[in-house]
């Protein structure tokens, strides 16, 4: 099967845009001279949960990490073209706070990487950092976020105790806690479950299914088992470029482009 | 543990139950319209088959969407193929429904009501009970009631075998004409296949609970 790039740029139609909470449009980035990003337009939905797929080095991290600006942490990285905007606002605009957007943007990574600090201080350590110092307040954050993540029940007696003594997938649902205390709009994940076993990676999965009830949900996944369950969207990237881009069902049932079909079929390379 | 994606399953079980009542519902209803010489019933069942049709392709997208999205094994999976086999019986049940119900109005134009001692009424309460019974041992996950379906099949081949050799006799040939005996048989042979596709359902559900 021929896998050469074709000049495709699935553009988003007008009724998807009514309900977009990220719209992207024409993105390029490079990391120094390599570009990592070709011409990028599309829109992720409100309170649904979108997966970004594709072989490694595709682009999709990248992409992921650039809803938050992530990559300014990165030096000699460059947007070459195009804009992302949030609830419609140009999120690399210069006047742009980052920690704010940060804020409403929150972020999931790989591995779990609680601080090494008390469960309980995990979730209030960012608000603390607000300036929030009330321990009623604390308090009901706390178990509102741990209830949010579906942990509540396991750590209640236990707050005290070091976050670094739970499992593996208790401390990635802690991470996702975390984010929830923030009250962010979207969450990113990248690779969430790569690091768990089905039993968490189908707790975390749950959560996260639960979790667009309110949130809007962007994950990076290699499992593509993963993406098809758990994703209403679903964006296949290959070599920097948005190949396709639609509901999970027609990317996984009838996809339209022959390279997203050998991906999903397992075809490919 | 049960997960979000799980409901779809038992969706899929109500679909498929409901497709079986309403294949059960059109093939005694086209045996009945042929008893009580009634064309609107005749009618009322040809309309059926296209709603039988639809439900089973729902039924497959359904399969094909469990499968692309779900993966399924074990039980699942055995699920996602009974359903699909099921479903075609189903099907194949309405559209016998569908051709009893063309050769009774053709019959009844004909011919008038049947007077002959012929026993469709019979065989179809036994067709339809033994589908309804398949039925409930899909839902009810009865093994025992799915192995006696299959050997309550016998009853209705007997039947077709003696509706066989009555039309073909020398006597029935005065009192009906050869089209309307011709349908006869093609009716009775439409009902003994209605018990096949119930015997195969009972298999089906043999194979989901044991898996072999």
């Amino acid at each position: 099967m021929n896998l050469a790039i074709q000049p495709e740029r699935p553009k988003p139609n007008s009724a998807s845009k009514a309900k977009a909470i990220i719209e992207t449009r024409d993105f390029s980035f490079a990391y120094g001279p390599t570009q990592a990003l070709f011409d990028i337009s599309m829109d992720i939905h409100k309170k649904e949960v979108t997966a970004l797929i594709g072989p490694s080095g595709c682009g999709k991290s990248t992409f992921l990490r650039c809803f938050n600006r992530m990559n300014d942490l990165i030096d000699n990285t460059r947007i070459l073209s195009g804009q992302i905007k949030i609830s419609g606002i140009d999120i690399y605009k210069r006047d742009v706070d980052v920690i704010e957007l940060r804020k409403h943007v929150g972020m999931v990574f790989q591995k779990s990487n609680p601080f090494p600090k008390s469960i309980y201080d995990n979730i209030a350590y960012g608000l603390r950092i607000q300036g929030i110092k009330r321990k009623s307040e604390l308090d009901e954050v706390v178990e509102r976020c741990l209830r949010g993540a579906a942990l509540w029940d396991e750590v209640k007696d236990r707050l005290g105790d070091s976050a670094l003594g739970m499992s593996g997938g208790q401390q990635q649902r802690l991470c996702i806690a975390r984010a929830l205390a923030v009250k962010p709009k979207i969450i990113l994940m990248d690779e969430p479950c790569s690091a768990l076993d089905p039993v968490a990676t189908a707790k975390v999965e749950e959560l996260i299914h639960g979790l667009k009830t309110d949130y809007t949900i962007v994950i990076v996944t290699h499992n593509m088992q993963q993406a098809a369950r758990l994703s209403d969207r679903t964006a296949f990237f290959y070599l920097g470029k948005l190949i396709e881009y639609g509901p999970t069902e027609q990317i996984f049932m009838n996809p339209e482009n022959p390279k997203t079909e050998a991906y999903v079929s397992g075809r490919f390379g | 543990m049960q997960r979000y994606f799980h409901d779809e399953l038992q969706e899929l079980r109500n679909k498929l139950t409901l497709l079986g009542e309403k294949s059960n519902d059109a093939a005694r209803l086209s045996v009945e319209s042929l008893l009580e010489g009634d064309l609107e019933m005749v009618d009322r069942v040809l309309a059926l088959d296209d709603a039988i049709d639809e439900l089973e392709k729902e039924i497959g997208h359904a399969c094909m969407r469990y499968i692309s999205l779900r993966s399924p094994v074990s039980t699942d999976a055995r699920l996602i193929l009974v359903a699909l086999k099921a479903s075609h019986d189903f099907e194949r049940v309405g559209d016998e429904a569908h051709t009893i119900a063309r050769k009774a109005r053709d019959i009844l134009i004909r011919e008038g009501r049947l007077s002959e001692p012929l026993k469709f009424k019979e065989m179809s309460r036994l067709s339809s009970n033994l589908l309804n019974d398949a039925i409930t041992c899909f839902v009810e996950e009865d093994i025992e009631k799915a192995e006696a379906v299959i050997k309550m099949d016998q009853e209705i081949d007997a039947l077709n075998k003696h509706h066989y050799e009555i039309l073909t006799a020398e006597t029935m040939q005065k009192q009906l004409s050869d089209a309307s005996r011709f349908d006869a048989v093609l009716i009775s042979k439409s009902i003994e296949r209605i018990g096949d596709h119930a015997k195969n359902l009972a298999k089906e559900v043999i194979y989901l609970l044991k898996g072999n």
